[in-house]
């Protein structure tokens, strides 16, 4: 097993590094730091000088991959590839171009982000799966009919629409939770209750009528009619022998989001005023903050690799019939 | 005046879709084994309701396609010159009528203040009268009444629509099969071809009757108010249809043939070219879709502030971005079909008419055209299907972000966004929301189900 790790670490690397070229090339080949610079300052009315400065102050003024004007190492060293790119690699962020220390405020904001993402993936898991059983318990009868239906239209409805709403009317119409904002400790309880449960219904639709097909794959098998033979409940059946077999394609699709709960998520954060990574990249967005944003592409690259790890690891878990070698 | 048709890029490939779709859909009934999935399709109540409901939209979206760019000359000699779409002309005056501000749905009265100083230079606070309004009715007459029998009057007017449409339909059918008319109206009464014709006609009536009275209503008043800058939602929502078809088609053709040939070859050829496609694939689909898309766009933004001078006019540069847009959002989504079709071709590389095609000597180029891809055309069509959707609510998500279409483009995404502060007001405007989601629900919950239907009907593995 541990071969087989050490064999899936390498094959991130190159993966890894064709993200980091793609990103330096769309960040700086398709558009010189010049052209940055002037966006950040404003596009009209803006000199040659003021331009060159800001540049300095950010470390834009070097050249692309060969710094000519250097000797040894520092040839390589001093451009913007490696001040950009390759220092990502050591986790060294280095300053946003509105002069901040990106390092720090990611390690601020991951906590609040988990705080909304950690919940909503449980309760999600846990609504869902329900749900599907459910339906699956009752299939071929008008229940399943009807809760499909409301599955289909639940998943027709844009998210921004269940937030827009959910925020007007439970926040602003029954006044029952602030409408947006965070604080440390316990306090954040109040503030984080309605973005996890607007986001576990926003999520019903599409995940309940996911499970519900891996169900119904399952409950045709052999063993199921096995089970029930040997004068099993349907009940028991559902609960211990499908859910058991079903967790395999579930785990796949759930594990390997799992490390991307450190990004958050970008609707909720920013509609509910939380401090998380979320918020952190929309307003790199719109600021458009070149620097954050390059680093949330890494950061996100890196997560997603690990969660395809963790997905593999944890077939074993479920899976006795699995050996990773 | 003079009046001469304009294409951008965005109406010349979705023209060159439905062109396509109209060739593929009558190559395809030639053939009885192509044929014999859809007929399943249409055998559903469901996918038939959604059917109709959906090239209702795709026909908004196409009549709203088609550009002309107007000339007129103004009193003064200065010639002016106005692109418009069909749909414009459709509506003509409701894409030039501005009001002040918000004004409520069959609002007389704007909906906010005004302060006005009369010449005595007293200031007094009123609600001012809209611009486009004009009397329902003619003194003595009463309202309802006048509502009832113009309801009535448009109710059979689209009910001979109908049947009309539905006769003429059913002729052009009757003469490619040779038999006479009676008969194919015979089969379909004795229910022969289990076509739910009962639901299509009701759907169809019902779809015709509720345009004719919108757009009845829609020449008295603003029926669905209007928005911040006074411009009507209406207008606003059903231009915002073509935005939402080409976000969901477009995206998914420009990745299509992209898609395809990496997929299929990368199965099919296997070695080097697999590692080479696999590492491409995996390193695109490892960054996060989201972060993909902005940090594209917000390179592209850059791009065109740059070079300012391609692009003339704002709608032009709203294209474009769209154009830009579904690129992207192909970029980020090429990646599962391209895994799939892999999986596929791997499988049917080993079976015994490909094997056999390579013994008789077919070449590399003969098998994957005429051996494999057709093989896998299910998975394709699919993967369209199911991608519209999803695409279509991806696009309300991304305005919000900040990286989806232009500000100036209409769009369900810039409805929705704007409604967030709407709803903060006091008193609360809720009309847009309001229309923006209808509109977008129905279509969104259409093409949901039908691609349900598909699914059910092509995916050998649903039974």
């Amino acid at each position: 097993m541990v071969t087989y790790l050490v064999r899936r670490l390498l094959y991130a690397i190159p993966v890894v590094v064709g993200v980091n070229l793609f990103t330096f090339a769309l960040f700086f080949m398709v558009n010189s730091p010049d052209d940055i610079a002037r966006a950040h300052l404003g596009n009209k009315y803006v000199s040659e000088k003021m331009i060159a400065n800001w540049k300095a102050q950010h470390d834009y003024d070097k050249p692309l991959f060969i710094n000519q004007a250097r000797q040894g190492v520092a040839k390589l060293t001093d451009t913007l590839f490696f001040i950009k790119s390759i220092r990502l690699f050591a986790f060294e962020f280095g300053m946003s171009d509105g002069g901040r220390d990106i390092g720090a405020d990611v390690r601020q904001r991951m906590l609040p982000s988990l705080m909304i993402a950690v919940p909503v993936l449980l309760l999600g898991l846990l609504t869902n799966i329900t749900i599907a059983m459910l339906m699956t318990f009752f299939r071929g009868t008008r229940v399943e009919l009807v809760t499909s239906v409301m599955c289909i239209a639940m998943m027709s409805v844009s998210t921004l629409f269940y937030i827009i709403i959910g925020q007007y009317v439970v926040a602003r119409l029954l006044r029952l939770v602030p409408i947006s904002g965070y604080s440390d400790g316990w306090f954040a309880l109040k503030f984080i209750l309605l973005p996890v449960v607007i986001s576990v219904v926003a999520g019903i639709g599409s995940s309940a009528r996911w499970y519900k097909t891996i169900f119904i794959e399952e409950i045709y098998k052999d063993y199921v009619r096995t089970a029930r033979a040997k004068g099993l409940s349907e009940l028991k059946v559902m609960l211990n022998h499908v859910l058991q077999n079903a967790m395999i394609p579930i785990l796949t699709g759930i594990v390997v989001i799992i490390p991307l709960l450190f990004l958050g998520s970008l609707l909720m954060e920013s509609f509910f005023g939380i401090p998380g990574m979320g918020s952190y990249t929309i307003d790199a967005i719109s600021l458009q903050d070149f620097a954050i944003v390059r680093v949330i592409v890494f950061l996100g690259t890196l997560l997603y690799i690990f969660g395809l790890i963790l997905t593999d690891l944890s077939y074993i878990l479920v899976d006795p019939r699995v050996r990773l070698d | 005046m003079a009046m001469r048709p304009e294409f951008y890029i965005t109406d010349l490939l979705i023209l060159s879709l439905f062109i396509i779709f109209i060739v593929g859909a009558s190559y395809a009934s030639c053939y009885e084994h192509l044929r014999a999935p859809w007929r399943r399709v249409f055998k559903k109540k469901i996918a038939v309701v959604s059917a109709i409901v959906l090239s209702v939209f795709i026909a908004i979206g196409l009549l709203d396609s088609i550009h002309v760019r107007l000339e007129s000359q103004l009193t003064s000699g200065v010639s002016i010159t106005n692109t418009k779409s069909v749909l414009d002309l459709l509506l003509a005056p409701l894409d030039d009528t501005h009001e002040t501000s918000y004004s409520a749905p069959f609002a007389s009265k704007a909906f906010t203040l005004t302060t006005e100083t009369s010449a005595a230079g007293q200031a007094t606070r009123l609600y001012k009268p809209l611009q486009y309004v004009s009397h329902y009715t003619l003194p003595g007459q009463k309202l309802t009444w006048v509502v009832v029998a113009n309801m009535l009057y448009i109710a059979l007017e689209s009910l001979l629509l109908v049947l009309l449409v539905s006769t003429a339909l059913l002729y052009f059918r009757a003469k490619r099969q040779n038999t006479p008319l009676v008969s194919v109206i015979n089969r379909y009464l004795k229910n022969q071809n289990q076509f739910p014709w009962q639901t299509a006609l009701l759907t169809g009536f019902i779809m015709l009757f509720m345009i004719l009275v919108l757009f009845h209503f829609s020449r008295y008043c603003h029926i669905f108010g209007t928005d911040k800058v006074g411009r009507d939602i209406f207008y606003t929502t059903l231009k915002s249809v073509r935005t939402g078809l080409i976000i969901g088609t477009l995206t998914t053709l420009i990745i299509l043939p992209f898609a395809t040939l990496m997929g299929v070859a990368a199965g099919y050829f296997g070695g080097v070219i697999d590692d080479v496609i696999q590492y491409l694939y995996t390193t695109l689909s490892s960054i996060p879709g989201v972060l993909l898309i902005s940090a594209t766009i917000l390179s592209v933004q850059i791009y065109m502030a740059r070079h300012d001078e391609l692009l003339q006019t704002t709608q032009q540069r709203a294209e474009i971005r769209l154009l830009v847009l579904c690129f992207v959002l192909g970029l980020t989504s090429w990646t599962s079909l391209c895994r799939l079709l892999r999986a596929e071709v791997l499988k049917l590389r080993e079976m015994d008419y490909v094997q056999a095609a390579k013994v008789l000597g077919a070449g590399h180029y003969t098998i994957l055209m005429r051996h494999l891809v057709p093989n896998v055309m299910h998975i394709i069509l699919i993967t369209i299907v199911l991608d519209f959707s999803a695409l279509v609510l991806a696009e309300a998500v991304l305005s919000y972000v900040g990286v989806g279409v232009d500000a100036a483009t209409y769009s369900w995404g810039n409805m929705l966004n704007g409604a967030r502060l709407e709803l903060a007001r006091e008193p609360v405007v809720w009309w847009p929301l309001l229309s923006a989601f209808s509109f977008m629900f129905t279509m969104v919950l259409s093409a949901n189900l039908f691609s349900d239907a598909v699914r059910e009907a092509f995916d050998p593995r649903a039974i």
